[in-house]
Order: C-alpha cells, then sequence, then structure tokens
C-alpha cells in the first residue's frame, strides 16, 4: 500500500512537473557596477538585484538573502542583454523559396539549440535574436524570437514566448533573382513584388470576409453554412491584416521601401519594420512617420548592387531623424559583437553613448514588440544582463558575464575550450571551415539559382 | 570627457558645410599638394616611441623633419594640437581596387580563369576611381596589397597607396605572388565532398604545384643559361619567385596544411615565403616561430575555424602567434570595409596581442614584410610622407580622423559615404513638400 503511495505521488508530481515546467529563472546581485541602463541614465557604482529573474532592485549598497549569488563588479560596466533583431543564428533552414509568398511556414519548426554559436552569440553578450525566414520571398515565413538559454535540449526552451508572432517579407533583387529569373514566374521587378504583395493581401481580405460572413450565420438556427477552407497561408496574412503579425521587411532601395509603406497603408498594416534597409536614411522621415523603425547594418555596402548607393551614416541619419533604429547582425560573426557594431555610429554620425547602446537594446526590442520585458535595466524587467571589463562601446571591451533571466550562461572564468552540447558520432575528422559561411539570407535557394555559386554575400 | 566629446561632434557638425563644398557644381575636392607643417602633435612613430607636442614637416612628398617649434616658409600650416599623427595603416591583405560591386560578375576582376595564371597582374585590374578608395582612406588605410585569388596560382599581388590617377601612381613598391596550398580543410558548407575526397583533391594538388615547381625551376636555370626560350609567361613569372625575386605569399589555414606549408617551403628551399591566412596559426606556433616565416592574418573579426574551439579562436590567434615568436601582420580580407582594418587590430590588441604590438601588426611589421621600410611604416625623417592625423586612439570607433595624407599628398577627407550623409542628414523636401 505504502508503495502503491509512493508510486502514485511520483506520477503526480512528475505530472505537475511537465505541467508547469518551464525555464529556468534566477537570482543574482551584481554589485558596485557602473550600470548603464539605456533608458534611464548611467548610475555609478550602483547594484542591481534580480529574483526569480526579473530585475528587482536598483540601488545603492543592496543586500540579497543568504543564499544568493553576488558577483563584485567593481570596475566593470552594466548594460542590458543585447538584442539581435535579424539573425539566422540556430536555424537549421532558412528559405522556403518555392512560392513567392510562403506566410505558412515557420521558423520556430527548424530551431536548432545544439547550435555551438548561440554559445558563442552569448559570450558576445547577446541574450536575444530575432531568427528570421530568409529574403527569396516577397512574403516569406514567420520568425522565431529566441531567448538564447544554452544547454537546452529542447528547441521551446529557447524561444521567448511572451514575443509577438513576426512574418519576414522581402524586397528587390533576391524574390527576383529567385522567381523571376530562376523560375520565370513574378515577381521579376520591383513592380511585380507590389503586386505580389498586393494580391496576397487582398487575397487575404477575400478570406476574412468568407469566414467573417460564415461565423456571422453559423450559430443561427437552421444555419447551412458550411465554412471556407482552412488556408494556413491565408490565415497568416490575415493576421497581419488584423494586426497580430510585426512584419520585418529585407529591404535596401529607398523607392521600395516607400513602396512597401504605401502598400502597408493602404492596407491598414502598421506593424512594420524595415530591415537592411540600406537607403533608409533617403526615406528617413517617411520611417519616422509610418513606420516600427530600421534595423541596419552598420557599415556593410556594395556587396551587391542595391546597396552600392549605401552610407555607413545611415544609422546615424536615421537616429537624427527620429526612426526607431537598431544595428543588426545577420550573422553569425557580427552577432558575437554589436556592441562594437553599434559603436561604429560614433565613427560614422557622432552619435552619442546612449544612442548607440539603444541601437542593441531598446530599439530592437521595440521592433519586436518585447520592449516591456527587456531591454533596458529597468525595475520589474526580465534579468538579461551583461558585464564588461571596459565600456562596451570600446574596441577593447571584452564580455565578462552574461544573464538571462537572471542565470549565468556565459562566464570568461569558466569558459572551456569546447562549449558544444552535442558532437556527431558519425563524423569521423571535425571539419574544419575556412571560409565562414555566416551569411543566409539566401540559404537553401541554390535549386533556383544557377549563379548562386558565385555570390559571396547572399544578404 | 563626454562632454568634450560632444563638442567635437558639434564643432565637426557646423564644419561639415566647409568640407562639403566639392559639391557644389564646379567645384572639385583634389588631393593637394606642397609643403605642410603639423603642429604640435603627439606624434606615435612606432618605431621611436611617442613624441609629445612635436612638430612633423611634409615637403615634395616626404617626412623631412621632426621637432619640437620647426618654422617652414611657405608651409601650409596645421594646428595638431591635442591631436596624434600616425604611420598610415596598411592591410597586408585585400581586393581593394579588383572589384567594385560584390556580387556583380562584371565589376570582379580577382579571378582569371585558369589554375595557373601567375602572370596575372593585380596592378593591371586596378582601378584608381573606384569609389570605394575614398571610403578607405579617410579612415587612416592608406595603403593596401591587392591580391588576386582562385586556383593554385591566382596571379601577382601589388602594394598601392591609396591616391594617384593611375596604378603605376599608386604603386608603392612590392609585388607577390601568392600561392593557394592544398588543403584537407572543407571550403565551407557547401563543401559536401567525403573526407576521402577532400584527401585526394589536396594530394593532387600537391602533386600539381610540385610539378609547377619543378618546371619553373627548370625554366629559371634555363633563363640563367640564357637559353633561347619560347614565350611562357606563366613560368617566366614563377621563375622570379623561385630564383627569390618575388616572394612567394602561400595561403594556408588549417593546422596540418600548415605545417605541411613549412616543410614544403623548407623542401623546395622557397626563398622568400609569407604565410596567408594562417587562422589556425595558434595551433603550431611554435612551429611557424621556428621556421621563421612571417605571417599575414585575417580578418582577426571571424568565427572561428572547428565548431570545438574556443569563441575567440580568431580574435586571439594573432596574439598567441606573436607570443610565439612569430612576426605577425593584419589584413582584413575584404574590399569594400577595408576601413574596417583598424577594428581588427583593436580586437586583437584586446585579445592578449596588446594595443603597441597591434599597431605594429598594420605598420612597420607589413612594410617590413613586405621589404618597403625605407619609406612606410612609421613617421621617421626621409620616409614618405603616408600619415593620418586623428583626434584620438584610432583604433577606438569614437576617434576621429581629422586628416589624411598620402605619399606628400593631403588627401580630401570626403567620400560617397561622408556626401550621402551631408545629402540626408537634414533632407529637404522633409516629409512634406511645402
Amino acid at each position: 500500500m505504502k508503495k502503491f503511495t509512493y508510486i502514485m505521488l511520483s506520477i503526480v508530481l512528475f505530472g505537475a512537473k511537465s505541467l508547469y515546467a518551464q525555464t529556468p529563472k534566477g537570482d543574482v546581485l551584481i554589485q558596485n557596477a557602473t550600470v548603464l541602463t539605456v533608458t534611464q541614465g548611467t548610475l555609478e557604482e550602483t547594484d542591481v538585484l534580480v529574483e526569480d529573474g526579473i530585475i528587482k532592485k536598483i540601488g545603492k549598497d543592496l543586500s540579497a538573502s543568504g543564499s544568493i549569488e553576488t558577483i563584485d563588479a567593481t570596475g566593470k560596466f552594466l548594460m542590458p542583454g543585447i538584442i539581435d533583431a535579424h539573425s539566422h543564428l540556430a536555424l537549421d533552414v532558412v528559405n522556403e523559396a518555392s512560392a513567392p509568398i510562403t506566410a505558412q511556414v515557420s521558423m520556430a519548426d527548424v530551431v536548432n539549440p545544439f547550435d555551438v554559436g548561440i554559445y558563442r552569440a552569448l559570450a558576445g553578450g547577446t541574450t536575444v535574436a530575432h531568427g528570421l525566414h530568409g529574403s527569396a520571398n516577397a512574403i516569406g515565413g514567420q520568425s522565431i524570437t529566441m531567448k538564447f538559454r544554452y544547454g537546452t535540449y529542447n528547441p521551446e526552451d529557447i524561444f521567448m514566448k511572451e514575443a509577438p508572432r513576426t512574418i519576414k517579407f522581402a524586397l528587390g533583387e533576391n524574390p527576383t533573382r529567385v522567381h523571376g529569373r530562376g523560375k520565370n514566374i513574378q515577381p521579376r521587378t520591383r513592380m511585380g513584388v507590389e503586386a505580389i504583395i498586393r494580391n496576397g493581401f487582398a487575397e487575404a481580405q477575400q478570406y476574412k470576409k468568407a469566414w467573417e460572413s460564415y461565423n456571422s450565420v453559423k450559430d443561427k438556427k437552421n444555419s447551412t453554412a458550411t465554412p471556407p477552407t482552412y488556408d494556413l497561408r491565408l490565415q497568416t496574412l490575415a493576421d497581419i491584416l488584423d494586426g497580430k503579425i510585426i512584419i520585418h521587411c529585407h529591404s535596401y532601395r529607398a523607392d521600395e521601401i516607400y513602396m512597401l509603406i504605401n502598400v502597408c497603408r493602404d492596407f491598414g498594416v502598421d506593424k512594420l519594420v524595415f530591415t537592411h534597409v540600406n537607403e533608409g536614411f533617403k526615406v528617413a522621415p517617411e520611417l519616422a512617420k509610418y513606420t516600427m523603425g530600421a534595423s541596419v547594418f552598420s557599415d556593410w555596402w556594395a556587396y551587391k548592387f542595391e546597396v552600392y548607393y549605401s552610407t555607413a551614416y545611415n544609422a546615424a541619419i536615421l537616429m537624427e531623424n527620429d526612426v526607431i533604429t537598431s544595428i543588426n547582425s545577420d550573422s553569425d560573426e557580427l552577432i558575437r559583437h554589436l556592441y562594437h557594431e553599434a559603436a561604429k555610429t560614433q565613427r560614422y554620425g557622432g552619435l552619442t553613448d546612449e544612442q548607440a547602446l539603444s541601437l542593441i537594446t531598446i530599439n530592437p526590442a521595440k521592433q519586436l514588440g518585447i520592449d516591456e520585458f527587456v531591454g533596458s535595466i529597468e525595475e520589474g524587467k526580465q534579468g538579461d544582463l551583461v558585464i564588461f571589463d571596459h565600456h562596451p562601446l570600446s574596441v577593447y571591451a571584452v564580455p565578462q558575464m552574461t544573464f538571462i533571466d537572471g542565470v549565468k550562461y556565459f562566464d570568461i572564468n569558466e569558459d572551456e575550450d569546447d562549449q558544444r552540447i552535442k558532437v556527431s558520432p558519425t563524423e569521423m575528422v571535425e571539419p574544419v571551415y575556412l571560409k565562414a559561411e555566416d551569411e543566409r539570407c539566401m540559404h537553401g535557394v541554390e535549386l533556383f539559382m544557377q549563379e548562386a555559386a558565385a555570390f559571396n554575400h547572399t544578404h | 570627457m563626454r562632454k568634450i566629446n560632444l563638442t567635437i561632434y558639434a564643432l565637426l557638425f557646423f564644419l561639415l558645410p566647409v568640407l562639403s563644398y566639392g559639391q557644389i557644381e564646379g567645384e572639385v575636392l583634389k588631393p593637394e599638394g606642397g609643403s605642410f607643417l603639423l603642429k604640435g602633435a603627439t606624434v606615435v612613430t612606432v618605431t621611436n616611441g611617442i613624441l609629445e607636442n612635436t612638430d612633423v614637416l611634409i615637403s615634395n612628398g616626404k617626412i623631412s623633419s621632426i621637432g619640437a617649434g620647426l618654422s617652414a616658409s611657405g608651409a601650409t600650416e596645421i594646428d595638431c594640437s591635442g591631436q596624434f599623427i600616425y604611420p598610415g595603416m596598411i592591410d597586408s591583405g585585400t581586393r581593394l581596387g579588383l572589384v567594385e560591386v560584390g556580387s556583380l560578375a562584371e565589376t570582379q576582376d580577382y579571378s582569371e580563369i585558369g589554375n595557373v595564371t601567375p602572370n596575372m597582374q593585380a596592378l593591371t585590374a586596378i582601378n584608381p576611381n573606384s569609389v570605394s578608395i575614398p571610403v578607405t582612406r579617410v579612415s587612416g588605410v592608406t595603403t593596401v596589397l591587392s591580391v588576386p585569388s582562385g586556383g593554385l596560382f591566382p596571379g601577382t599581388a601589388a602594394l598601392i597607396n591609396l591616391n594617384g590617377y593611375t596604378p603605376d601612381q599608386m604603386y608603392t613598391g612590392f609585388k607577390g605572388v601568392p600561392m593557394n596550398f592544398p588543403t584537407s580543410a572543407r571550403r565551407g558548407r557547401w563543401d559536401r565532398r567525403s573526407d576521402d575526397e577532400i584527401k585526394k583533391d589536396a594530394e593532387k594538388a600537391l602533386k600539381d604545384i610540385n610539378d609547377i615547381w619543378e618546371r619553373a625551376s627548370t625554366y629559371m636555370k634555363l633563363e640563367d643559361a640564357e637559353a633561347d626560350l619560347q614565350y611562357y609567361p606563366e613560368m617566366q613569372q614563377l621563375a622570379k619567385v623561385v630564383r627569390g625575386e618575388l616572394p612567394l605569399l602561400i595561403e594556408v589555414n588549417k593546422a596540418e596544411d600548415i605545417k605541411n606549408a613549412l616543410k614544403w617551403v623548407k623542401e623546395k628551399a622557397v626563398q622568400n615565403a609569407i604565410l596567408t591566412g594562417v587562422s589556425e596559426g595558434f595551433r603550431v606556433a611554435d612551429e611557424i616561430a621556428a621556421a621563421d616565416v612571417p605571417v599575414i592574418t585575417g580578418p582577426v573579426l571571424a568565427l572561428p575555424s572547428r565548431n570545438s574551439d574556443r569563441y575567440d579562436a580568431a580574435y586571439s590567434n594573432p596574439g598567441k602567434m606573436l607570443k610565439a615568436g612569430v612576426k605577425v601582420a593584419i589584413r582584413t580580407s575584404d574590399a569594400e570595409n577595408v576601413r574596417n582594418l583598424p577594428f581588427n587590430a583593436g580586437f586583437a590588441a584586446a585579445y592578449g596581442m596588446g594595443k603597441e604590438e597591434a599597431l605594429k601588426a598594420i605598420t612597420i611589421v607589413p612594410a617590413e614584410i613586405f621589404g618597403v621600410d625605407d619609406h612606410l611604416g612609421s613617421i621617421e625623417e626621409g620616409k614618405s610622407a603616408t600619415l593620418f592625423i586623428s583626434d584620438g586612439d584610432p583604433f577606438e570607433t569614437s576617434t576621429q580622423i581629422m586628416h589624411v595624407f598620402i605619399d606628400g599628398y593631403k588627401v580630401p577627407m570626403t567620400s560617397r559615404h561622408i556626401r550621402l550623409y551631408q545629402e540626408f542628414l537634414e533632407r529637404n523636401p522633409g516629409l512634406e513638400k511645402h
């Protein structure tokens, strides 16, 4: 009988554990740091207390109950975890390039928690990244916002569940090359890209209408109405029209950026962020007024023709024109030093420290719709923090520790040579990659593109 | 400090219209020749320490004197108080001038058809009017090695200064022949060859190189014997390498390959070998040091080559090689973003190389490797006036580069990037047309 009770108890406990299983949350007290809050100025010699994953208190001489780990950060700098608004890291596949609109696919299905790149990004202070579909299609798949909780085997553990849904759009050379030139179907031009998006939105309006008229009569007595065929692709587009999904649009030229602003205004869509947006500076006032901002490279240009008339001063011009601006990586390499990428806006445009830091913290958080949780050091926000030995905008800054939800995922003093979680049992010799292919926007489109092999940069 | 920075930015902002007069129709900013007296700077000579409150006189394209309280009639005076003078930075491996738009075949001039084309001259294809050149030089990078790529012997690289209207005006004294050493590594994610195939390919490539070397040696002997030789430009060029007239730039990255390359250099008694790439140099640093072969490594801002590597493998590689006693120069391997050279050096500095050595790795060390240290790589009397003036440490992104001199020419501090900034910072019409 006693045995039975134990068995029952353990079953109940096990069940309860899986019911309430959640991502780890930690407690930590970081003392005496120069705290770069981003939203509330710089606080000298200040403590930050994180309890159960949340920043409980910011102030001087804080104390914590006995068991909480205390870190002396005297002489060091504490900033919010860095947020990358555009990445393909930890995604096994990036492009479903088979049609100009593939809104039905989702990057949540291809997240690979074993990617050692996650650890490397953490070692560079990056805690949150937006994993996007590639740029092969005018309307690509849905993206996934991740918190880099390295160490788990379960992809869902690294999803940031509070984050709203997002989707990838793409304009210009990539969709026209893949479909128009590669497959001989629309779009082949920027005119075609506009038409594809307008057609998609219009079709979604009809789909919505069909469901609305069905829903309005289905509960009536003796209703014989039959439901319209469910279509995930159109439902996703309908969700965009309903403001449930934020668009992150791969774009380069000013004309195409302006085009999508107009299309979205026509369809009443205002949750729109432009990414790459190398010529965004030319339509900065429009971006400021009609969009949720622009996420740009710090200095990449000339890797393809549509970014030839670009400038490293892009971010500074956008900032000074009140566009919500962020610096993204789109690269497994740059994601490791976004603090340095942001710092380049001081050379190219003389942004202040606070402006430069906002480019990789609170601004990308706003663009991903997660700024109430992360992106600054404020009481009540999640405990995503990075400690640097120098000011993070200095080229000599080396990240020392990285926390997500108060849990330490990187500590330079505990860093080991090999940080892989999983080692392949079939690989006889470990591959050595001479040319690190960290640009993946066009990953997986080789079938459609004979010219693909000739590309070095494929963003 | 912030306040001072802000003031500088504010000043810069108000000075922008002055800098931008080049945009006025009919007026063009050109490199300015003549004599210049740079007054009261902190001179970072690289080879002779740091000189406070020192003047530098530039005349006839050269640094004619360095000292306190210099005067020179007719020289344009530039007040450099509170500022720093550095020698121009040298990027020892780029595609600058050989490509305009990365993805467009029509503008790619770095890779010729053929596996053995050492006679292809980078200097021929360098476009002095490339938009990337002003973009690069305003950052203080004044000198680059432009390198062809592809195949076993892709061509002949050339060292150029980033000012001039013809490649010959830009050429500054060094040519070398790159060779891609056969590798047992995968070239990238798309390289789906089996381990066996990779091994076979590498063996075949090495056999090819040995055959070619043999032939070049024979060609050299025949040439030395003044034999009547048929036109054979590939061998003519390689014979110069065998003879030691031209250095061999051996591109090699994987640790095992580096060891093989060093062995090969010894076997073939290559007289003037330089290793390039060397991304896994840290694994075999002692062997490289013992072989006494100089290294051009980079980009430093790169991913580790193996998944099992430490996250900072690429950042710390130059420092580790230096500690082992290797002569190390740093390159970006870039074209349009060669301006990131000081940041590559900055990361190398932060991850073990130290500031002073990292600065050397992009000034005097490459000058020595290329044998051009008689006129480049440091601030010394008699050397070329190829230098820049900054308001701080050039590795720091918050530092502004104030002036750049190349071969004594004061180059205009503008580029298409800066002109776009000037035009679009405040657009007119703004959102509405009034």
